[in-house]
């Protein structure tokens, strides 16, 4: 991807693989196997942009999101921040880039103590980074809850104090209070009210122009992806599937799983939901602990072939496609091609569909 | 007649803030065959008002009459009620796992429930049976999975061991409380499929409780739109999806993300009341944007529009021009960060 969205890359993850170790014996715990949770990412998110990461669940995004922060250890593979290798930092040479990359969390009960103060929780980042204290550190928590649109006077409440929405602003505000170059959103409105979600993405969408924030956007409800990001990465069994301008992938994806996915979501809207054909995949997700041979999508795959099996796509331009818009694809999708008719042309046996299911607990 | 007809249903719970009335009058009716959707967000008690006529909720304080089959529910003996319980009217949850015992095979669990509601039944036929079910709700290797722990089902096959055992005695009445709230979309549209198929099949009505307006867009045929414990509007799908008068409906439908556009969202200012202290009168009305003097009396569900299943709880009138002249200036854009953009 050389051509893309405005601004320099501030982020680059190259090949990046996660393997988390299934131990088995009750004195050595020898590994016998691993779950491939992260399996080979690389992608780029430049300076000023959203990008949308979607997946079904266990298919590494939020796994890939703790890789980039380096909450996790990567296992291969490198991640580059504003130009700096930090994927083998130690504890403290990362600090100065932890107040760079922030997160923001799904649950606004979870991701907040409730014995401590709301100005105590956003006031955590300059205590851990030693940047003010006294009354300099009150004012500028103050003034982050004020950019979030909380009333400054509630420094003192508790998180019991505040409904979900004001909760997950706090959590906002303790993400920007440094200044972060890039937030890292997982899943910040899935706990929220319908009504109460399109607050907190107007806010999330405000700050971004006014402070010129870098997103990574992750969340299972698509249309608010697609509501929120310039570019969307399609995750599938800890790959990217696909990846390009979020228009081109909402509108003419080119992996089948794409268009499968899309299908799936219920849009609010009853006479559009008529004509609609639905690609409903056979089965369930494969289990990551040993995923399938070639494309990890053939099993369930509509559009399936020998090459599936055998060849693992590689994620470049597909069908004349801009170089931003990448599928991991033998056989794309083409404009107008309905695949909900197409059949696999392969025999079942090669299918290698039950291989363990991953568990949704 | 209906199937189901419930009446000025109340709900209300003593605590030690004061009494917290979470189903205020609540009416509705359900058709043999059809599903009603109620959809609604936390708190607006769709989900405590159907476990009430389940007879599922405890230390409650619960008034009104809910006719199935033309006996009350709610007056029922315990007894009586836990036989309807099950065998006519089935119920699925949101949360698969915590649903369905650990300990338990799933096989095992269906056929205890099919026995539970009639001994006479040999162990065989219910397996048999179980099996069946399974295989009915699209569980692959059926005769096999029947011997599973919950475990080794992934969520979306719990789900659909669910629905089996819902369905196991061929209910008039299916009750889904978010049922596919935790499932991703790909399963979530297996699981619908699946419930869709078997109301075809068996003609099972169906109550589905939602927060998600395009699972309601899907599958409902009547949809209630509830808030704060009450019914601000219903009327048929299609009705409320393009001809919503109540400006709670009106203000969910335009705070979705509109599909392809990049538009800045329409949020419902402020947030829900609390139910121990309701504002007076509409319990919309602190963040409705039409709202005029009358609104401090409370509006009972009136007849809107030339359809007379649509009604609204609202004064507005009837009449789309005359209300959209009726609404205040857009919300305003946010009062703050200005001196964050100094900085």
């Amino acid at each position: 991807m050389t051509t893309g969205t405005s601004g320099d890359v501030l982020l680059r993850a190259t090949d990046v693989v996660k393997h988390f170790p299934v131990r088995s014996g009750s004195i050595f715990r020898r590994a016998v196997g691993a779950v491939h949770a992260v399996d080979g990412v690389s992608l780029e998110v430049r300076q000023g942009e959203t990008l949308g990461l979607v997946g079904e669940t266990g298919c590494g995004k939020s796994t890939l999101a703790r890789c980039i922060t380096r909450l996790y250890d990567l296992t291969s593979g490198t991640v580059e921040f504003d130009g700096a290798d930090i994927s083998k930092l130690g504890a403290s040479a990362m600090r100065p880039y932890r107040r760079e990359m922030q997160m923001i969390f799904q649950d606004p009960y979870g991701s907040l103590n409730p014995r401590r103060r709301v100005g105590s929780i956003i006031g955590d980042p300059f205590a851990i980074h030693g940047i003010a204290s006294g009354q300099d550190r009150r004012r500028r928590v103050q003034e982050a809850m004020e950019l979030v649109g909380l009333n400054p006077e509630h420094y003192n409440r508790f998180p019991a104090e505040f409904s979900g929405g004001q909760r997950q602003r706090i959590g906002i505000a303790r993400a920007l209070a440094l200044r972060p170059k890039l937030v890292i959103c997982d899943e910040p409105v899935s706990a929220l009210d319908v009504s109460i979600q399109a607050q907190v993405i107007n806010l999330l969408s405000d700050l971004q122009k006014e402070l010129n924030l870098t997103y990574i956007f992750i969340a299972h409800d698509l249309s608010v992806v697609r509501h929120v990001s310039d570019r969307v990465a399609v995750m599938y069994l800890g790959k990217v599937a696909e990846i390009g301008p979020s228009e081109d992938i909402y509108q003419k994806g080119r992996h089948p799983y794409t268009q499968a996915l899309l299908s799936a979501v219920p849009v609010p809207d009853p006479r559009k939901m008529e004509g609609r054909a639905r690609i409903v995949l056979a089965g369930d997700v494969p289990s990551p602990l040993n995923p399938p041979t070639g494309c990890r999508f053939h099993p369930r795959c509509p559009k399936a072939r020998d090459t599936c099996v055998s060849e693992d796509p590689p994620l470049i331009p597909r069908l004349g496609d801009p170089p931003i818009h990448a599928a991991a694809c033998h056989f794309p999708v083409e404009v107008g091609e309905d695949i909900s008719l197409s059949t696999p042309q392969i025999s079942e046996s090669e299918r290698v569909i039950e291989g363990g299911l991953i568990g949704n607990a | 007649m209906a199937l189901l007809e419930v009446e000025d249903l109340r709900v209300s719970f003593a605590t030690p803030d004061g009494q917290l009335d979470a189903v205020r009058g609540l009416s509705f009716t359900v058709e043999s065959g059809k599903t009603l959707g109620i959809v609604g967000e936390s708190g607006s008690g769709k989900s405590v008002s159907t476990q009430a006529i389940m007879g599922l909720v405890r230390g409650a304080r619960i008034s009104g009459s809910a006719l199935f089959d033309g006996n009350d529910l709610l007056t029922m003996d315990s007894e009586a009620l836990r036989k309807i319980r099950g065998a006519e009217i089935g119920m699925i949850f949101q949360d698969p796992l915590s649903s369905l015992h650990p300990y338990y095979r799933v096989g095992w669990q269906i056929i205890e429930m099919i026995r539970a509601h009639d001994s006479s039944i040999a162990k065989d036929t219910a397996r048999t049976r179980a099996v069946e079910l399974l295989r009915l709700v699209g569980i692959p290797q059926a005769e096999n999975r029947v011997d599973d722990f919950p475990h080794q089902f992934s969520g979306g096959m719990r789900q659909r061991a669910m629905i089996a055992m819902a369905m196991a005695l061929n209910p008039k009445l299916l009750i889904a409380d978010e049922p596919t709230t935790a499932l991703d979309v790909t399963v979530q549209a297996q699981v619908l499929e699946v419930m869709k198929r078997l109301q075809e099949e068996f003609g099972t009505a169906i109550i589905m409780i939602t927060h998600d307006l395009g699972v309601i867009a899907e599958v409902a045929d009547d949809v209630v739109v509830m808030y704060a414990g009450a019914v601000m509007e219903e009327g048929a799908r299609d009705t409320i999806f393009y001809d919503a008068h109540h400006p709670y409906a009106e203000g969910l439908l335009l705070s979705l993300p509109g599909y392809g556009t990049r538009e800045r969202l329409v949020p419902i200012a402020g947030q829900p009341p609390s139910l121990i202290s309701l504002p007076e009168g509409c319990p919309f009305r602190p963040r409705c944007p039409y709202a005029f003097d009358r609104c401090t009396e409370t509006p009972p569900l009136l007849d809107v529009g030339d359809k007379d299943d649509h009604g609204s709880a609202c004064w507005l009138p009837a009449d789309r021009k005359a209300r959209a002249g009726m609404r205040h200036q857009p919300a305003t854009k946010r009062p703050v960060a200005k001196r964050a953009a100094k900085k």
